[in-house]
C-alpha cells in the first residue's frame, strides 16, 4: 500500500507549489488512478515517491511507514516505478533490460542467483514479451516497449507498481491490453498506482480515482464520484458533458466542439 | 561479449607491446625483446627495452587504458555517446592544473594532484555550462559545453606561459599534444596508481551505470542513487584524467573510439564495456605511439596528433548517425 500524506512540493524558483497538500491510499488488490489536467501535479507524485524531488512537508508511506528512512534501492524493492518517458542511451536485448529490474536486490557485487532468474522469467511470462526476448530495445514497437517496460518493473518484485502514463502513443488495441494486464496485477494482490490522460479507460478499470488539479486533490473516489460534469468541466477549463457509455454503462466524458456547445444531443 | 573477444583483446594488447619494444631505431627480435624485459641478452639491447622503450611503452598501455575507462563510464553515465575525457574539457581543466603547478615549481608527485583538481574544476564548470544553457540532457549541449571549457583552458595555459622561456613554451606546447617520449619508470608507478584506483572505482560502479543510463528517473526508481554515482563517475574520470594528462598530455579520441568499438565488439554491460575499453585503449595507444615515432622519421609525431588523425574521421561518422 502506498500512501501520500498531507504532501507538499515545491520545485526551487517556483511560487506555487507543484503539490500542495495531497493525500490518497493506494491499496493492494486494486488500480488507483490519478488524473488531472497537464501541470496538474501527476508526474511529480511519481517524482516524489522516487526521491527526485524533495517534500517541503508531509510523507510518502509504504505499507504503514514512511519512506523517508528507507535506503533508495530497499525502497526499489518494494515499489516498482514505470516513468513517463524512457530513451535508453545503449542497446541491450529485452532480456538484458528486463534483468536491469533486478539491480536493487543485486547491488555492487552479487551475480544473479535462482530467486532473481525466477523474478525475471515471471515477469517475462506474465508480460508475455518472451517471443521478442532477445531483440533489441531500440527495435521494439510502442506497445511491445511499454509491456517490457512494464516487465523490467514487475521483475523488481515488490507489491507497488507505480505507471506514468504508461498507453501514451499506444493504439486502442493495445491500451486496452495494458489495462487488462494492470487489471490483472491489481487482482493478483499488488498496488496499482497509475498516472494517466485517459479518464474514460480511468473510469472502466480503475477502482479508486483522483483528480487532481494545481497541486490539490479536486475529487477523489469511484468512478461515479470523480465523472461530474462540473468538476471535470472546472477542473479541465473545457466544455464537456458526462455520459454513460452505451455499451458497458460505465461514464464517460464527451468533450464539445466550442461552437456545437448548445447543440450536443449525447446524454442529454 | 564472448570469451574469444578478450583472449583476442589480450593477444592483440600483447602484441602491440612487443612491437612497441621491438620497433624502432636499434631494432629488436621478439627474442631478444622478451629476453630484455628480464634482464637476459647483450647489455645493448637489454638496456634499450629496459631503460627507453619498455617505460614508454607501459605509459602508454596505462594512459589508453585510463581514457578507455573513463570514455566508456563518462558514455554511460551521461547517456552522452560522444562524451570522453578530452571532449568534455576535463583533459583540458587537467592540463591547466598541472602546468600552473609546474609553472610555480611544485614539486613532481604534486603535478598529477594539481591536475585532479584542474580536472574537478573543468567538470564542474561544464555541467554548469550545460545547465545554465538548459540542456543538461541533451548530448550536444553538454559536448559544446566541454568544448567551451577546454577552449578556456587552453587560453589559461597560453596566459600562465606568457612569460615563459622560449625552451617552457615549447616543452609545454609539445607536452600539449601528447607525448609519452619522456617516460620514467617514476611516471610508469605514478600513473598505474591513478588507474588502477579510477578503474577500480568505475568497475565497481558499473552495475550502477548501467541503470543510470536509462536516464535519472528511472535509475532512482531502480535504487540507484542518481547523484552519488553521477559524482563517483566524475570524480574517478577526473583522476584518470588527472593521471593521463600529466603523463603524457592532451591524447584526445581516445576515450570516444574506444569504448564503441568495444560495444560493437558485443559489450553490453558497463563493467564488461569499461574492461573491454581499458584493453582495447591501451592496444590503442601502444600502437598510435609506435605510428608516431617510425611514420616520418627521423621526426618524431605529437601522440595526440596521431590519436586525432585516427578519431576525428570516427567522431565525424558518429555525429552523422545521431544527427
Amino acid at each position: 500500500m502506498i500512501a501520500f500524506r498531507d504532501v507538499v512540493v515545491r520545485y526551487p524558483h517556483r511560487e506555487v507549489s507543484a503539490l500542495d497538500g495531497v493525500s490518497l491510499v493506494a491499496e493492494r488488490g486494486r488500480i488507483t488512478a490519478v488524473v488531472g489536467p497537464n501541470g496538474s501535479g501527476k508526474s511529480t507524485l511519481v517524482r516524489a515517491l522516487v526521491r527526485r524531488v524533495p517534500l517541503r512537508s508531509g510523507e510518502i508511506a509504504l505499507d504503514g511507514a514512511s519512506i523517508a528512512g528507507t535506503g533508495q534501492r530497499v525502497l526499489a524493492t518494494r515499489v516498482a516505478v514505470v516513468t513517463q518517458r524512457e530513451e535508453p542511451a545503449f542497446p541491450l536485448t529485452v532480456r538484458e533490460y528486463i534483468a536491469l529490474g533486478r539491480y536493487p536486490h543485486l547491488g555492487v557485487w552479487r551475480s544473479a542467483g535462482r530467486d532473481d532468474r525466477a523474478a525475471i522469467a515471471r515477469a517475462i511470462e506474465r508480460t508475455e514479451t518472451e517471443p521478442f526476448a532477445e531483440r533489441a530495445i531500440t527495435e521494439l514497437s510502442g506497445g511491445e516497449w511499454q509491456r517490457v517496460r512494464l516487465a523490467r518493473a514487475l521483475a523488481q518484485g515488490g507489491a507497488a507498481i507505480v505507471l506514468d502514463e504508461p498507453t501514451t502513443f499506444l493504439d486502442v488495441g493495445h491500451e486496452m491490453a495494458m489495462f487488462e494486464l494492470l487489471s490483472g496485477l491489481a487482482s493478483d494482490g499488488q498496488a496499482v498506482l497509475l498516472v494517466s490522460h485517459q479518464l474514460n479507460l480511468v473510469a472502466r478499470f480503475a477502482e479508486h480515482i483522483v483528480l487532481l488539479h494545481r497541486g490539490r486533490v479536486a475529487a477523489a473516489g469511484d468512478a461515479s464520484a470523480v465523472m461530474q460534469g462540473a468538476v471535470l468541466e472546472h477542473v479541465y477549463e473545457w466544455p464537456l458533458v458526462v455520459t454513460r457509455d452505451p455499451a458497458v454503462g460505465a461514464p464517460a466524458l464527451v468533450p464539445l466542439r466550442v461552437r456545437a456547445r448548445g447543440t450536443a444531443r449525447d446524454g442529454q | 561479449m564472448r570469451p574469444s573477444r578478450w583472449v583476442a583483446l589480450w593477444v592483440a594488447l600483447a602484441l602491440a607491446v612487443v612491437a612497441g619494444v621491438a620497433i624502432g631505431t636499434l631494432r629488436l627480435s621478439v627474442g631478444e625483446v622478451v629476453n630484455g624485459m628480464f634482464g637476459v641478452g647483450a647489455p645493448m639491447s637489454v638496456s634499450v627495452v629496459r631503460t627507453l622503450r619498455l617505460p614508454r611503452v607501459l605509459l602508454a598501455a596505462l594512459v589508453g587504458a585510463g581514457l578507455g575507462a573513463s570514455g566508456a563510464a563518462l558514455q554511460g553515465a551521461t547517456r552522452n555517446k560522444l562524451a570522453e575525457p578530452y571532449l568534455l574539457g576535463v583533459s583540458g581543466g587537467a592540463a591547466v592544473g598541472a602546468v600552473l603547478a609546474s609553472a610555480f615549481h611544485a614539486p613532481f608527485a604534486l603535478v598529477p594532484v594539481a591536475g585532479f583538481a584542474g580536472a574537478l574544476a573543468a567538470v564542474a564548470l561544464t555541467l554548469l555550462v550545460a545547465r545554465a544553457s538548459g540542456g543538461r540532457g541533451d548530448a550536444r549541449v553538454v559536448l559544446m559545453a566541454g568544448v567551451v571549457v577546454g577552449a578556456f583552458a587552453n587560453s589559461v595555459i597560453m596566459v600562465a606561459l606568457a612569460n615563459a622561456d622560449a625552451s617552457v613554451v615549447r616543452g609545454t606546447l609539445w607536452w600539449m599534444m601528447g607525448s609519452v617520449a619522456e617516460a620514467s619508470w617514476m611516471q610508469v608507478r605514478v600513473l598505474a596508481v591513478f588507474v588502477t584506483i579510477g578503474i577500480g572505482v568505475l568497475l565497481a560502479l558499473g552495475r550502477a551505470i548501467d541503470v543510470l543510463a536509462l536516464g535519472d528517473d528511472t535509475a532512482a526508481g531502480l535504487g540507484v542513487d542518481v547523484a552519488r554515482v553521477s559524482l563517483g563517475v566524475y570524480v574517478a574520470g577526473a583522476l584518470l584524467a588527472a593521471g593521463t594528462v600529466s603523463a603524457a598530455g592532451l591524447v584526445g579520441f581516445v576515450g570516444l573510439l574506444v569504448p564503441h568499438l568495444a560495444r560493437l565488439a558485443g559489450a553490453r554491460t558497463h563493467r564488461t564495456i569499461i574492461s573491454a575499453a581499458a584493453l582495447g585503449g591501451a592496444a590503442l595507444v601502444v600502437c598510435a605511439d609506435l605510428l608516431a615515432r617510425v611514420a616520418l622519421p627521423p621526426a618524431e609525431l605529437p601522440l595526440g596528433a596521431v590519436t586525432a588523425l585516427i578519431g576525428v574521421p570516427f567522431f565525424l561518422a558518429l555525429v552523422r548517425r545521431l544527427a
